[in-house]
């Protein structure tokens, strides 16, 4: 069965940005789309030629993944154009060669885990003050969410992304965890919540920020919008 | 040769304004200065700088001829005469694999500084990794030009390394040197970074262990560790001799982001303060004239989400654009400039 463009760019928007914390798809990344049978060709960009290297390859090894984990798909490709690196970056991952040896002699370590595991870090604790954020303007206070469990918290849209990532994470997901922990999952005090939020704004505001700036590049570069919207 | 005498005077609304632009350029990146084999690469950095450039207000985008190359006039008379600035600051960014004479050289802005004393500062740059040889080289660039800063790029590479860190012992003999030559500025890139691959090139940490060995110096975070400004900020709010280089930050968001700007903004004057951050344009990223007058100009936007941020006054705006600056590098500043002094 050939699988359809619905399902395949559902399966796009599951990757990230790491730094960005946003889909790929909603980023405007993803500028072309082929389905042939049950071969996928993707085409991404960047809003520079000299964009990180290590995020690029994790968004292009993370996209060929998501397009073979769908069903009918058996062939998956995944090209990054007009970037400095792009040669490395699409053999090295259509290859399955891995990160390290897709530039030899030129990285630390193998895999690119520790990177994506200090971003995750980073969009945990936005993730949390985004949640905590929508439950203060609904009338809590910050010193009664350092008291709240995850099972008093009412479901919504950013409770799930907060879970998600806590999950990811290792942080446990029960009900009876406590709500607001640091990045390690420890539980944080109520005299130290209002610091620990106002820090956590801050990483919230710059990843947001950084969005910003890159769709700003990404716009000067390609124009608006880009052709994957115009077709999708 | 430009033969003005007088920088034009910012002043607005009966204030009076003494600029001092934090990181300039004078660089060459047309195809002639390209590396036989390297061209990818030369080309490849200027186009990037060229759609930060095209973040900036439309009316001033320079055709890409222009913005490989620009004349000696050019940048006069943008810094000088239109662009209201009184002392520019070079910052050198040597990128010698992909251009023949360098992208902007210590030695190339040394054309202009050594031309035009009363306008420009000179800094060169080391790096660790040279060790004794490069350590007597960076001895005789201070002697030779008399600089009070150095830029430094901590994620470049050399042969096997991918990178140094301000904390590395290699670097205990140079910031030695540092103090002893009186080069007290220490402008460390971090922001936008290729090299290397997995290192973590955005990491503030090693600022914070030189700023706390070296107290003496005063090590200027340019574009704020953009983009992790969060991590910057936790570093230099406990750091005093920590401060923040806006290049970049204006430039590339007071204009085509406003409201990330404000939030920006907000942030550095709650965690730094603004007695900590120093105005630059990047020029020629982008032209000086209206980032002074729309930074004078501005505010938070509508909007409760800035409620909580420290407002900026008049005087914040004045230490911001230039006396914070004068400060750090002895520059005479006209006593009707000045903050008047409160008792």
């Amino acid at each position: 069965m050939m699988p359809d463009r619905a399902t395949v760019l559902d399966a796009l928007s599951g990757v990230r940005d790491p730094e960005l914390d946003e889909p790929i798809t909603d980023l405007q990344f993803v500028s072309s789309l082929e389905i042939a049978d049950g071969a996928v060709s993707v085409n991404l960009r960047l809003p520079t030629y000299y964009c990180a290297p290590n995020f690029a390859y994790l968004m292009v090894a993370d996209a060929r993944e998501a397009l073979l984990s769908v069903e009918g798909v058996e062939e998956a490709r995944v090209v990054l154009d007009d970037h400095y690196a792009s040669c490395e970056i699409n053999g090295g991952v259509n290859g399955e060669f891995g990160f390290a040896r897709s530039f030899p002699g030129q990285t630390e370590g193998d895999t690119l885990d520790e990177l994506r595991d200090i971003f995750r870090r980073k969009s945990f604790v936005s993730r949390q003050e985004q949640l905590c954020r929508s439950l203060i303007r609904e009338g809590r206070s910050p010193e009664e969410l350092a008291g709240m469990r995850l099972g008093d918290v009412d479901e919504t849209g950013a409770l799930e992304k907060y879970l998600e990532r806590r999950s990811e994470l290792g942080i446990g997901t029960s009900p009876e965890a406590p709500l607001v922990v640091d990045p390690d999952g420890k539980e944080i005090p109520r005299e130290a919540v209002v610091e620990h939020l106002r820090f956590a704004s801050t990483v919230r505001r710059s990843i947001e920020g950084n969005a910003e700036l890159c769709t700003g590049l990404l716009a000067v570069r390609y124009g608006n919008p880009s052709p994957e919207e115009a077709t999708s | 040769m430009w033969e003005k005498e007088e920088s034009a005077l910012y002043e607005k609304d009966g204030e009076k304004y003494f600029v001092v632009d934090g990181h300039v350029h004078f660089w060459n990146a047309s195809p002639e200065n390209w590396i036989e084999g390297q061209e990818q690469y030369a080309k490849g950095w200027i186009e990037c700088f060229y759609a930060y450039h095209q973040l900036g207000p439309e009316e001033y985008y320079w055709p890409m001829e222009k913005f490989q190359k620009y004349s000696e006039e050019t940048m006069m008379k943008d810094l000088f005469e239109d662009g209201y600035v009184d002392k520019a600051i070079f910052l050198p960014t040597n990128l010698r694999d992909w251009y023949k004479d360098g992208f902007n050289t210590t030695e190339k802005n040394a054309t202009l500084a050594e031309k035009y004393p009363d306008k420009f500062i000179l800094n060169t740059t080391f790096d660790p990794r040279e060790g004794s040889e490069g350590l007597k080289e960076f001895e005789e660039k201070v002697n030779r030009y008399g600089c009070k800063g150095v830029k430094l790029y901590t994620a470049e590479w050399m042969s096997d390394s991918k990178g140094w860190t301000l904390a590395d012992p290699e670097a205990e003999p140079y910031f030695e040197k540092c103090m002893e030559l009186g080069v007290t500025n220490i402008h460390v890139h971090k922001g936008p970074t290729i090299w290397p691959l997995t290192k973590d090139a955005f990491d503030v940490s090693d600022v914070d262990v030189a700023a706390t060995n070296f107290p003496e110096l005063k090590f200027i975070v340019e574009h704020v560790g953009l983009p992790r400004i969060e991590d910057f900020c936790f570093m230099a709010t406990q750091e005093p001799n920590v401060y923040a280089g806006l290049s970049v930050a204006l430039g590339a968001l007071m204009h085509s982001r406003p409201r990330f700007f404000a939030t920006v903004m907000g942030e550095l004057l709650f965690w730094v303060g603004e007695d900590k951050m120093l105005w630059a344009s990047d020029y020629a990223i982008w032209h000086p004239k209206w980032q002074v007058e729309m930074f004078v100009d501005w505010d938070y936007p509508e909007g409760h989400e800035y409620d909580d941020f420290p407002r900026l006054s008049t005087e914040g705006r004045k230490k911001i654009l230039g006396l914070n600056a004068a400060r750090l590098y002895d520059i005479e500043v006209p006593a009707e400039l000045q903050i008047a002094a409160t008792a």
